[in-house]
């Protein structure tokens, strides 16, 4: 299982709570996690299914190199967070 | 009169009502949240409102209770990029048009027969049609698609926008599009097919090669008079131009004072010879001429105007106004406009004089009045 965690500033708009799913890369454990909740999808990606400009997902500490195809690899037991870019003071 | 508006700011949304002692901001909501458009719709009450995420993209929202609570509906989504078609690159930035929604810019209502239709304009340039009160939206596939797409540009911002959208009162199917910089766009089918309609429009901004060019023309803000719907005024990068054949040819309107350069145009509901603008010096410097805001009345068609200043500051005052935040209400004679430096001015005898709603919101994108 993997286990996904949000950041506390998108709970403000839409909830979305940490979950575990099954999945082996990137783009297999978003889906997952937005099969049971639609609404987060589209706060996380884009149109296209890439990360949003200014947000960023991690893989056991480390982010993430393909930010369009979600291609990067996550081993089973992994914790993927998905957080907002700083920018902005 | 209107005793009610909305007021979209880059840190919430704002209702704001008069009674016997005044205009009061009655509601906030989104506060700390970039609100790009609100549309009060006349037809059933509904508000909605669009709101910029710099982190988490655009969202709409509605709201049934007069903007008391909203609720998230649908977002225009651009659908998938099919394999064959090739992505757009900006024609004079290392930049690729984006195939996803960056911004919603602007937001009408359809037809009064037609509850539930909502037209949207958005960045990078699709325009987006719902039927049923914002809970689906389907981009506009004739105008995407349109092959001189790959020659627009932004104006202020990276990529081109759709700003205006002027449903035809008498006959819905015709619609009339504003685009910064792809030039005044209409259909006559319902958005089956597009047509450019910015003959008389200049850019001379661009190399006189492209001056007469139509779908790189930069019209900032364009409207129609709702009684006479084939009479239209636009605020362009250029100066001010009207039509009075329902936008197959436009005239350069060159008297107009302190200068011909702004955003904001209001045209007055019935008469369409009295509109509204908030010129600004152009457009390096993007401020009042002379650090005075006023606004710019003609009651003739454009052949002379008048520099209204009372209640408006006329020492060291930077206030721009955005193209949405200046609205008349559906008598044509309270007005309201906005400033990137949050004062709100109010008018209710067509301009003569203003009273100071306030001067400390934050900046205002949008000013529009529910119908009274």
């Amino acid at each position: 299982m993997i286990n996904v965690a949000f950041t506390d500033n998108i709970q403000r708009h839409v909830e979305c709570p940490a979950c575990a799913v099954i999945g082996s890369s990137v783009r297999e454990v978003l889906d997952a996690v937005f099969e049971s909740n639609q609404k987060a999808r589209g706060y996380v990606l884009d149109d296209t299914g890439a990360v949003r400009k200014h947000m960023t997902v991690f893989v056991n500490g480390a982010q993430i190199k393909d930010r369009t195809k979600l291609s990067d690899p996550v081993p089973d037991g992994a914790s993927v967070y998905i957080m907002q870019a700083l920018s902005g003071g | 009169m209107s005793d009610q508006m909305f007021v979209a700011t880059r840190k919430g949304l704002f209702r704001i009502d008069r009674s016997g002692s005044g205009w009061k901001i009655a509601q906030a909501a989104f506060l700390g949240d970039s609100v790009t458009m609100v549309l009060p719709d006349q037809r059933d009450g509904s508000v909605y409102a669009a709101v910029g995420h710099g982190h988490f993209g655009a969202k709409m929202h509605r709201s049934t209770d007069n903007g008391a609570t909203f609720e998230e509906i649908a977002t225009p989504v651009y659908p998938e990029r099919p394999d064959n078609v090739e992505p757009i690159r900006h024609p004079y930035k290392d930049m690729e048009i984006p195939w996803s929604l960056e911004l919603i810019w602007a937001l009408e209502s359809g037809g009064a027969d037609e509850t539930g239709v909502l037209w949207c304009g958005t960045l990078p340039g699709g325009l987006f049609r719902s039927s049923d009160h914002g809970a689906s939206w389907e981009l506009n596939e004739s105008l995407w698609s349109e092959p001189t797409r790959k020659e627009w540009f932004g104006g202020g911002y990276d990529y081109p926008g759709i700003h205006s959208i002027g449903v035809d009162p008498r006959d819905t199917n015709h619609v009339t599009v504003g685009i910064s910089c792809g030039g005044s766009w209409q259909t006559n089918d319902g958005g089956d097919t597009w047509v450019c309609r910015s003959d008389g429009m200049y850019a001379d901004y661009m190399p006189p090669e492209m001056r007469d060019v139509g779908h790189i023309q930069d019209p900032h803000r364009t409207v129609h008079c709702p009684a006479e719907p084939d009479h239209l005024w636009t605020q362009h990068h250029n100066g001010v131009f009207k039509s009075v054949d329902g936008g197959r040819t436009w005239t350069d309107v060159n008297a107009i004072k302190p200068s011909n350069f702004g955003f904001a145009v209001a045209v007055h509901p019935v008469d369409p010879n009295i509109a509204w603008f908030v010129p600004a010096v152009k457009d390096e410097h993007r401020i009042p001429v002379d650090g005075k805001v006023v606004v710019a009345r003609t009651r003739d068609g454009g052949t002379t105007f008048d520099v209204l200043t009372d209640g408006l500051p006329q020492s060291h005052a930077y206030d721009l106004t955005f193209r949405h935040a200046l609205d008349v209400d559906e008598t044509g004679s309270r007005l309201a406009f906005g400033s990137t430096t949050g004062s709100l001015w109010c008018s209710s005898n067509q301009g003569d004089s203003w009273e100071t709603i306030s001067a400390n919101l934050p900046p205002i994108h949008a000013v529009r009045f529910v119908s009274g």
